[in-house]
């Protein structure tokens, strides 16, 4: 919550520095005074986690920058060279391979954490799309630089991903030649992708920048739902959550030392240490574990434009989302509807992806067809319907009674009967 | 409101030519990214059809896409033929996937087509694969027939045709 700056300059340089550029005071309201609800839980500490990811590809990515050669006929190379022969080149490269799939994960776990939070209500309806638009540039970001390494599944995946866009009548081939600079995927294709993935985690940064600020001025969200009301709700946000993001941070990344230690290529895919052919495709094209979902969305609707374009509306809606959700009550825990229909959509979310990953034929592509609609129906159809005839459960009056007691006193604007809270 | 004054003109000018002057200015930056001249220079590629024996089809480069040639046997010409064409996806008879020789006659043995699936860009399969004994695109499942027609599958259209000509009997020049 932007409120009062409580901080003091106290020796005479930093109040010389206050003056002039208050950068001191800035840190000290946002990152240590900052007061947070204090029954945030551990779904709340995706957003730290995040952000250090982001830092880490950065510093990997402009690493392998200065080995690697963006053309045709040396980036397969490049890229064996980096990992084989410059001197830990093998460990920044694996970091920075699997980082994105450890910067999806979170991200993806960030996202559920805010739709059964009901975080993306108001007042946090800003906040809510800058995320979105963060997550757009990730699958941008991390689509071009899978292209990169220029292997087969490289080269197809920048095939099939760019031929999406000739699914558009009329200026389909227009923007398919110009976005190759050329008639098919080629050199100035990969140069342009590496210009773009060099560029985009730098507008990432800048986007997470007001995603934070837009965080800061209504103040987190938390598991209840229940607003900020008064001091007793909150703790200063160092040393409390340094600490407990800290510490999650340092479960996550044991996890993704996991994976660059001991399976580097667990999530990655075998045709990609066979170099581009463009005469030979492989047998089964596959994006990525974290685009899965979007694309069984695609190839679960038999036509073409229908397809591309139902995948890109999977994204749009989340944009609408704020205005979809008719219910006054933010989190899911005081909504007995529609928590259920929430677990259901985090399932078709995960039949989604695998059906992604299998051929789409016979039962497969029935449960991407029933799981597709299940998405759209989630957003269009349950949201705004049960948000009007649901009868929440009585909500704790502050923050402060959910967690010391005075369970049970209703909100003043609950409609429901007084009865315990959970 | 009150009339405008001359104020207001000199705003709204002002705005104007700085769109404009933005949009114009913009307008190189985007065009870069189009195919350069020497990308448009690399235009075409012969063919010598004398090496492509019955019931073969061999797969040349042209402009960075495979280009299908494929010398056809007469039943797989007869199967082309016998389809029903107002019946298909993308309605075209057999010949009007071929180009006549300089003299206006036909050979329909050979068909030439560029050798990217319609849906979203791979290299079908040939040898007479798919349910329709032409090609068959693993990616998504697309099917088409013995002259390239898209029979069954997510593609919206048939193979391409590129633009071809027949530099004499046997040798083609594609682009
Ligand atoms: C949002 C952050 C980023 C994401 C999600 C991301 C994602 C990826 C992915 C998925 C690959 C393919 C790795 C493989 O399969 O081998 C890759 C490669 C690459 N990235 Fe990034 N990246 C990010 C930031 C950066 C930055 C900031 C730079 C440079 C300044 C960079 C430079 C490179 C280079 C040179 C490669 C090719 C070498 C290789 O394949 O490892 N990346 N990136
Ligand atoms: S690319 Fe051929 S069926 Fe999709």
């Amino acid at each position: 919550m932007s409120g009062p700056s409580t901080y003091e300059p106290k020796t005479g340089i930093e109040k010389w520095l206050d003056s002039r550029l208050p950068i001191v005071r800035f840190s000290q309201d946002t990152m240590i005074n900052f007061p947070t609800p204090k029954n945030l839980n551990y779904w709340y500490t995706f957003g730290g986690i995040l952000s250090l990811i982001l830092v880490v590809q950065i510093v990997t990515g402009i690493v392998l920058a200065m080995h690697y050669v963006a053309h045709v006929d040396y980036a397969f190379e490049s890229v064996q060279r980096i990992r084989r022969d410059v001197p830990w080149g093998w460990m920044i490269q694996y970091i920075h391979a699997n980082g994105a799939s450890m910067f999806f994960l979170a991200v993806y776990l960030h996202m559920f954490r805010g739709l059964y939070y009901g975080s993306y209500k108001a007042p946090r309806e800003i906040l809510w799309i800058l995320g979105v638009v963060i997550f757009l540039l990730m699958m941008a970001t991390a689509f071009m630089g899978y292209v990169l390494p220029w292997g087969q599944m490289s080269y197809w995946g920048a095939v099939v991903i760019t031929n999406l866009f000739g699914a558009l009548p009329i200026i389909g081939e227009t923007i398919t030649t110009w976005l190759w600079g050329g008639f098919s995927v080629d050199n100035p294709t990969l140069n342009r992708f590496f210009s773009l993935h060099y560029l985009l985690p730098f507008a990432i940064a800048g986007v997470v920048a007001l995603h934070v600020w837009a965080l800061h001025v209504p103040g987190n969200n938390n598991p209840t739902g229940v607003s900020v009301k008064s001091g007793k709700d909150t703790v200063p946000f160092h040393p409390y959550y340094t600490v407990k993001d800290g510490f999650a941070l340092l479960l996550f990344f044991i996890l993704f030392a996991v994976f660059v230690f001991y399976m580097p290529d667990i999530l990655g895919h075998a045709d990609n240490y066979i170099p581009a052919d463009p005469l030979v495709t492989p047998s089964h094209i596959v994006p990525e574990w974290y685009f899965l979902p979007f694309y069984a969305i695609l190839r679960a609707i038999p036509d073409k434009l229908m397809g591309v374009l139902a995948m890109f509306a999977s994204i749009g809606v989340l944009f609408i989302l704020p205005w979809l959700d008719t219910s006054r009550v933010r989190s899911m825990r005081y909504r007995p509807v529609m928590r259920w229909f929430f677990l259901i959509f985090v399932g078709a979310c995960l039949l989604l992806g695998y059906c992604g990953g299998q051929n789409p034929e016979g039962w497969v592509l029935h449960a991407s067809r029933l799981a597709t609609v299940y998405y759209f129906a989630y957003f269009l159809l349950i949201l705004p319907i049960v948000g009007l005839i649901e009868t929440p459960k009585p909500r704790p009056a502050s923050i402060a009674d959910s967690i010391h007691g005075d369970r049970g006193k209703p909100r003043s604007d609950t409609a429901a009967t007084p009865a315990p809270a959970e | 409101m009150s009339e405008p004054s001359r104020r207001d003109f000199i705003y709204i000018a002002a705005g104007a030519a700085a769109a404009a002057g933005g949009a114009l200015t913009l307008w190189p930056f985007i065009d870069q990214m189009n195919p350069a001249a020497d990308t448009l220079a690399l235009a075409s590629t012969e063919v010598d059809l004398s090496q492509v024996t019955e019931g073969q089809q061999i797969t040349v480069m042209w402009r960075g896409k495979p280009v299908f040639v494929r010398h056809r046997t007469p039943a797989e010409i007869e199967e082309a033929r016998s389809v029903d064409v107002s019946g298909l996806r993308d309605p075209a008879t057999d010949q009007e996937r071929l180009v006549p020789l300089s003299g206006g006659e036909y050979q329909p043995q050979f068909l030439i087509m560029v050798g990217i699936c319609t849906h979203l860009g791979c290299v079908p399969l040939g040898n007479r694969s798919g349910d329709y004994d032409g090609w068959f695109c693993p990616c998504h499942g697309s099917h088409y027939d013995t002259a390239g027609r898209i029979r069954k599958g997510p593609a919206p259209k048939n193979l391409e045709v590129p633009g071809y000509e027949y530099l004499s009997d046997t040798v083609v020049k594609i682009g």
